[in-house]
């Protein structure tokens, strides 16, 4: 029997204060007198802990830019009670061993919970299935080849047709490979000025668009990760329309952050899919907006400084901000979502593309909670960061709205 | 020592001409004719840079630029180091970084850097926190070749105010299309970017005083002169161009097309030349060519570029 309490905090547009008690992992009730560990909660608004559907955790074999104990840890710093992990590690996650391995290398950390996809194909080849079934039942959420894209569109079809029969969602990371070539950043003005080689918003468009076709075709759910273009969010928006089975997720910082940004010639700003322009970012909160995509997603993509210290033709792509995922779309488009919208984008929306249950804050629901001072202000230092990339595009940023404390399973993870 | 006002703030460094006004850059050039007449003397040499250390360093090889370099550091009684390294051995272990502050340890004053990335300059001038001086960096720029095209077309025509300058050929990879669509209408003059539509991004229609075309006798005509570059052959792997062949025939610099010119047309190359292939060997050799000029100009732009960016520094 382990008990905790959460005292002084608030329900989401409530004024009312309140406590929460948790018993063995679960939410026992309200306004309870207080049992076991009491915690203040110091007036914060308390929410389900936030889902991560998208993140490289890099561990088995590239630990040295992140493992399991820090990117989890940074999570439960970001808020997050669960993370699903990319298995473009080394090796690449595609056996039912490694599965389990890590799931329950997870579990005696005490950090956010990890939900590790897997990869659809043997090696991420895109060439032959992965063992579907052996890897759901070893724990698999997801599978997808991130990282690669799925170049053999039938081996594609093929897969998402095994993994719907499975009720596992399929997420691909859609670009077309020729056409994005030797691409570093978005093309246009801006590349051209700057000499470097161009990702072209058609490489997006174009595999968005031939992925749609086979879930016409299919029927079988998709999941569209990280979308970084107004084509790509339109053609998603209009295969929505007809009512196809696909769900689109977007990252912050494609929200945040422009080509101009690779002005600098800082590799910081190498990312995959690339920074796009104004427009597009626009065009990706107004589907923020009006629905068309579902969640958010960081895909907190760590590296070691000195890789990201080379230049910008040889340094790996991604950005790593798992820590200030709330306090970013909470400073900078917290007024135009409303706090509701922003909290279903990270807890409910990913849920449901995922298929698992809405989380909510009533009795008998996984005491995954996240307190977040919506008031707080405080200037982004990469050197606290819990993540080992310890480096970000918003060093120095004042921020507003920090998670305080995230419990998991009725456990704390993290205390701010 | 404090700049005069109309020359506006001194660069530290030259890395592309985004912190160059009109008025630096034409004071560059006049004191490019004063080092012209050191080269002309019988003991090439000025105490200019006495005590400073000059590094050298090449990520990529150009046996040329690097040589150019060096003599016009040492014309001007500079020290000066090379460092040559393939981009290859850097990708094996030590970081650009690393590098960069093993070589400020051993106390350079200053660096010429070339390098297979664009924006890699900007990162030793970050790193080094010494004056840069960019001699060719990825698809970016090179500006000490910008700059001694102007020089050259300058000494022919005075000035560069209203000339038109056609240059053609592989645009998309090219960091002397670059520099000098970046340079020359700052100068006055217009610049015409021709080459295959492969190979001429239309996004660099952006450019201030740039206009592009795929017709190299639209970009020819009535232009005072005309730059063929260096056609790399492994962009036929690229699937950039259907053969060298097809090339030549279309948009070779050869006599026919330089007679579109304005009739006192100059022809320039950044070099080093395929013959035959972006420029006719007649054209090349030809009174119009000034192709060995800009040669022998590059060093005196490289002096000027060092004794602005190095002297009268405390």
């Amino acid at each position: 029997m382990t008990s905790l309490t959460i005292t002084h905090i608030k329900r989401p547009g409530a004024d009312r204060l309140e406590s929460v008690t948790t018993e063995n992992g679960v939410i026992k009730g309200w306004n309870l007198p207080p049992e076991g560990e009491v915690l203040d909660g110091r007036g914060g608004t308390v929410a389900p802990a936030f889902i991560e559907p998208h993140a490289h955790l890099r561990e088995p074999g590239q630990t040295q830019k992140e493992d399991l104990a820090s990117g989890l840890a940074a999570a439960a710093a970001g808020g997050y009670g669960t993370v699903v992990s990319m298995p473009n590690t080394s090796p690449v996650v595609d056996d039912p061993a490694t599965v389990r391995a890590l799931i329950e290398k997870a579990e005696g950390l005490g950090l956010a919970r990890l939900r590790p996809a897997a990869a659809l194909t043997r090696g991420q080849e895109g060439e032959h299935l992965a063992e579907l079934a052996s890897l759901k039942e070893a724990g698999a959420v997801m599978f997808t080849d991130d990282g690669r894209t799925n170049e053999n569109a039938r081996v594609l079809r093929l897969g998402l047709e095994y993994a719907h029969s499975l009720g596992r969602v399929v997420s691909v990371h859609a670009e077309d490979a020729s056409l994005r070539a030797d691409g570093v950043m978005n093309e246009g003005p801006v590349s051209e000025a700057l000499g470097l080689p161009g990702n072209p918003a058609a490489a997006e468009a174009a595999r968005v668009a031939r992925d749609l076709e086979i879930v016409a075709q299919t029927g079988a759910r998709l999941h569209i990760q990280h979308l970084s273009t107004a084509r790509a969010l339109e053609l998603v928006r209009a295969a929505k329309a007809r009512g196809l089975p696909v769900t689109c997720e977007v990252c912050p910082h494609h929200l945040l952050l422009t080509d101009e940004a690779l002005r600098s010639f800082d590799a910081l700003y190498k990312v995959a899919p690339p920074l796009r322009t104004q427009a597009d970012a626009d065009a990706l909160l107004a589907g923020l907006l009006d629905g068309t995509v579902d969640c958010l997603a960081t895909d907190h993509a760590p590296h070691t400084r000195a890789e990201k210290e080379r230049d910008l033709l040889e340094a790996p792509f991604g950005i790593a901000y798992i820590e200030l995922a709330f306090p970013l779309m909470w400073t900078h488009f917290g007024e135009r979502l409303g706090l509701t919208r922003l909290l279903d984008l990270m807890t409910a929306a990913p849920a449901r593309v995922l298929g698992w249950p809405v989380p909510t804050l009533e009795p008998g629901a996984p005491a995954d909670l996240v307190v977040l001072d919506l008031e707080a202000e405080r200037e982004v230092d990469p050197r606290t960061f819990l993540s080992k990339a310890k480096f970000s595009p918003w060093a120095g940023e004042t921020l507003r709205g920090w998670p305080t404390l995230t419990v998991v399973g009725g456990r704390v993870a993290f205390r701010g | 020592m404090t700049a005069p006002t109309t020359l506006g703030a001194r660069p530290r460094h030259l890395l592309d001409f985004a912190d160059w006004t009109p008025e630096r850059l034409t004071a560059l050039l006049d004191n490019a004719d004063t080092m012209n007449q050191v080269l002309d003397r019988p003991v090439r040499k000025v105490p200019a840079l006495q005590g400073l250390t000059v590094c050298t360093a090449f990520f990529e090889n150009s046996t040329r630029t690097r040589v150019s370099f060096e003599l016009a550091a040492r014309r001007m009684s500079a020290d000066v180091v090379s460092f040559a390294a393939g981009a290859s051995s850097l990708s094996k272990g030590e970081s650009l970084r690393d590098t960069v502050e093993v070589l400020t340890a051993y106390k350079v004053d200053a660096y010429v850097v070339r390098h297979p990335a664009s924006g890699a300059a900007h990162l030793v001038a970050r790193y080094s926190g010494k004056p840069v001086i960019n001699a060719g960096d990825g698809r970016r720029a090179h500006p000490t070749q910008a700059l001694l095209d102007a020089y050259t077309i300058r000494q022919e025509f005075g000035s560069l105010e209203g000339l038109t300058v056609a240059i053609i050929g592989d645009i998309r990879h090219s960091r002397v299309a670059r520099s000098n669509a970046e340079l020359l209408p700052k100068l006055g003059a217009r610049v015409r970017l021709c080459g295959p539509a492969t190979l001429l991004p239309a996004d660099l229609a952006a450019l201030p005083g740039v206009t592009l075309t795929t017709d190299p006798r639209e970009a020819v005509r009535g232009a005072h002169a005309v730059m063929a570059l260096r056609l790399q052959q492994e962009r036929m792997a690229g699937g950039y161009l259907a053969s060298l062949q097809e090339y030549a025939d279309h948009y070779q610099v050869s006599g026919a097309l330089l007679r579109e010119a304005e009739a006192g047309a100059i022809v320039l190359h950044p070099g080093p030349m395929n013959r035959d292939l972006e420029l006719s060997s007649d054209v090349a050799d030809g009174e119009q060519s000034r192709i060995l000029r800009q040669v022998e100009n590059g060093q005196a732009v490289r002096m000027s570029v060092l004794y602005h960016l190095l002297v009268g520094r405390e």
